[in-house]
């Protein structure tokens, strides 16, 4: 498009003749992921949820920990800073998403881009791509948190990815399942009491044996309980948490058949 | 090629409310075409389904050849919608979002200039939230045309906008139609209507009741109209007396209780007897005007109500 430097008219020319198409699905789903992530990474409170309280959690559980009187082997560090990974990705997976596809719900957004060429798998690989993208930073800030606090992770790399990628599949289709049912308000809602639970209750930053027995039995077969326990078994021990892993698994095929039966995109 | 849209009986349904009835109408190619009616008159019912929200319970309907429910994929590149109301992320700023919608397509327009001819260059950085409505009901425009398609779907474009905004969208819409985009509108305002469009679809209660152009529609049945608005409620049976003064092929249709509207072949004489008429049965004219047919004039005599007062 070019314009002549002496062209004083007011609008320059645009070419509205007809050129329809799609952009390749990649990158439909590229531009998706990145919108959703600068959001979410934009957002006050989802930060809040993000990274702050996590932190929060981390150094109030390290320098106050002793008074506890929690029976573990080695530094309180290295069992927290897995566990406070493991918050993060649920706050992610579960409440952020839930939250933001209720208020897309709630704004049209999702109605409008069913409207453009992205299709509906697009737009949820899209969502899933933007989580991992949050949960990438959430690793490198709480990682570097817990560095600086004296944290030596045990070598489990693939146990640790087995873990974010089960641990957000399951939440992440739980939270779906919320935003569809529930109107945004009630989402919002919803979405921070379950979180609230699970952080006291859940054996997601401690683990189930200090919850005593009832509450520990219940909370190994909850996501939390079993994300929490699949972060600690690679990041403690190096192993791959197999039963935690399959209970995370089942809730995410869980959470998909409720998704599927249920949501609604207006 | 197929007609731009084709809509054979459609039937639409909430519940016990029928919202759209039999309705059968086509949209030629490269037209602005403005389905017209009162809010509630199923307007909006029938551009989604157009653009693949709902599924007809009765009847067909066809967007460039294809079915918009079964063949929505094929379809969606090839449509721009702008919905009622919103449509875009609170928190994301009005030029991140068109440049979104861009990014989904594989030959966007020039998303600066496309910002520029919309008045949209001053809020670029500002978050959707706080737009005016104005600028949410541009931006929504400029989402709908950016991917360049073949036919565009807006549904109430200029509400809300002031008289400049309005005549920016006028304007940018007749230049689609001009680049061979076809344009489906809906509105309830009348003088949109009459300056955009080629063809007018008038709706009431989910029926197609005229279809032509401006012209077409405003040069059968009556020349002029006298529209007589008094100082207090008139009289029992005031549009019978003043039939009767008036004499035969001229219309009376009370409004409501302070307002009426006189169509048929009225001229100065015609005037000079309602307002005799007015003298004799003591009423007080606040208004009295004769003017040429307008689409509000035809949409009264079709359906004896008026569609709006602005």
């Amino acid at each position: 498009m070019t314009e002549s430097p002496t062209s004083s008219a007011p609008t320059r020319a645009l070419d509205f003749s007809p050129r329809p198409g799609s952009a390749p699905l990649g990158r439909q789903i590229l531009a998706q992921a990145s919108m959703e992530a600068r959001l979410m990474l934009r957002n006050g409170e989802q930060l809040l949820l993000a990274l702050v309280i996590p932190v929060v959690v981390l150094i109030g559980g390290v320098k106050g920990g002793a008074h506890l009187g929690l029976d573990i082997d080695g530094p309180l560090v290295d069992l927290l800073t897995p566990g406070v990974l493991a918050l993060a990705v649920m706050s992610t997976s579960f409440t952020s998403l839930a939250i933001a596809t209720g208020f897309e719900r709630r704004y049209g957004v999702i109605k409008r881009l069913g409207a453009s060429p992205l299709p509906r798998t697009g737009l949820l690989a899209g969502k899933v791509l933007a989580l991992f993208a949050v949960e990438l930073v959430q690793l490198f800030v709480i990682g570097g948190v817990g560095q600086l606090l004296g944290w030596t992770p045990a070598p489990g790399a693939i146990g640790l990815m087995l873990a974010i990628l089960l641990g957000t599949a399951a939440f992440a289709a739980l939270g779906l399942f919320v935003a569809g049912v529930l109107r945004a308000e009630a989402t919002l809602a919803a979405a921070n009491l379950i979180y609230l639970l699970l952080l006291a209750g859940g054996a997601v930053v401690l683990p189930a044996s200090v919850y005593g027995d009832a509450i520990g039995a219940l909370a190994q077969w909850l996501p939390s309980g079993a994300l929490g326990e699949a972060m600690r078994t690679a990041l403690v021990d190096g192993g791959i948490a197999w039963r935690d892993l399959g209970v995370l698994a089942c809730w995410a095929v869980i959470g998909t058949g409720l998704t599927a039966r249920t949501f609604k995109w207006e | 090629m197929p007609p731009a849209v084709e809509i054979d009986g459609l039937v639409m349904r909430y519940g016990e409310k029928v919202a759209v009835d039999d309705l059968s109408l086509t949209v030629p190619r490269h037209s602005v075409t403005a389905v017209l009616g009162p809010n509630g008159a199923g307007k909006t019912t029938t551009l989604e389904t157009c653009e693949g929200y709902r599924k007809p319970h009765q009847g067909k309907v066809r967007v460039l050849g294809l079915d918009p429910v079964r063949q929505r994929q094929q379809l969606l590149p090839r449509i721009g919608v702008m919905l009622q109301g919103s449509g875009a992320w609170s928190g994301a700023r009005a030029m991140e979002m068109l440049h979104h919608v861009a990014r989904l397509h594989a030959h966007p327009l020039d998303v600066d200039l496309l910002a520029e001819r919309l008045g949209l260059g001053e809020c670029g950085r500002t978050p959707y939230r706080r737009l005016s409505g104005g600028q949410q009901q541009r931006l929504g425009l400029a989402m709908a045309v950016v991917g360049r398609p073949e036919i565009v779907f807006v549904d109430e474009p200029t509400a809300g906008m002031d008289v400049q905004a309005r005549r920016t969208t006028w304007a940018l819409l007749r230049e689609l139609r001009d680049h061979g985009v076809t344009v489906v509108l809906t509105t309830h305002y009348l003088e949109e209507a009459e300056q955009l469009a080629d063809l007018v679809q008038i709706i009431d209660h989910g029926r197609l009741i005229a279809s032509g152009s401006p012209l077409e529609l405003t040069r059968g049945g009556a020349t002029a109209t006298i529209r007589l608005v008094v100082t207090r409620p008139f009289p029992p049976g005031a549009p019978e007396s003043l039939r009767a003064v008036l004499g035969r092929g001229i219309e009376v249709t009370q409004l409501d209780a302070r307002s009426l509207v006189v169509t048929g072949p009225a001229d100065g004489s015609t005037l000079a007897r309602v307002s005799r008429w007015c003298e004799e049965h003591d009423v007080l004219p606040e208004s009295l005007t004769l003017g040429r047919r307008s689409l509000e004039d035809v949409f009264v005599e079709l359906t004896g109500r008026e569609l709006s007062r602005d």
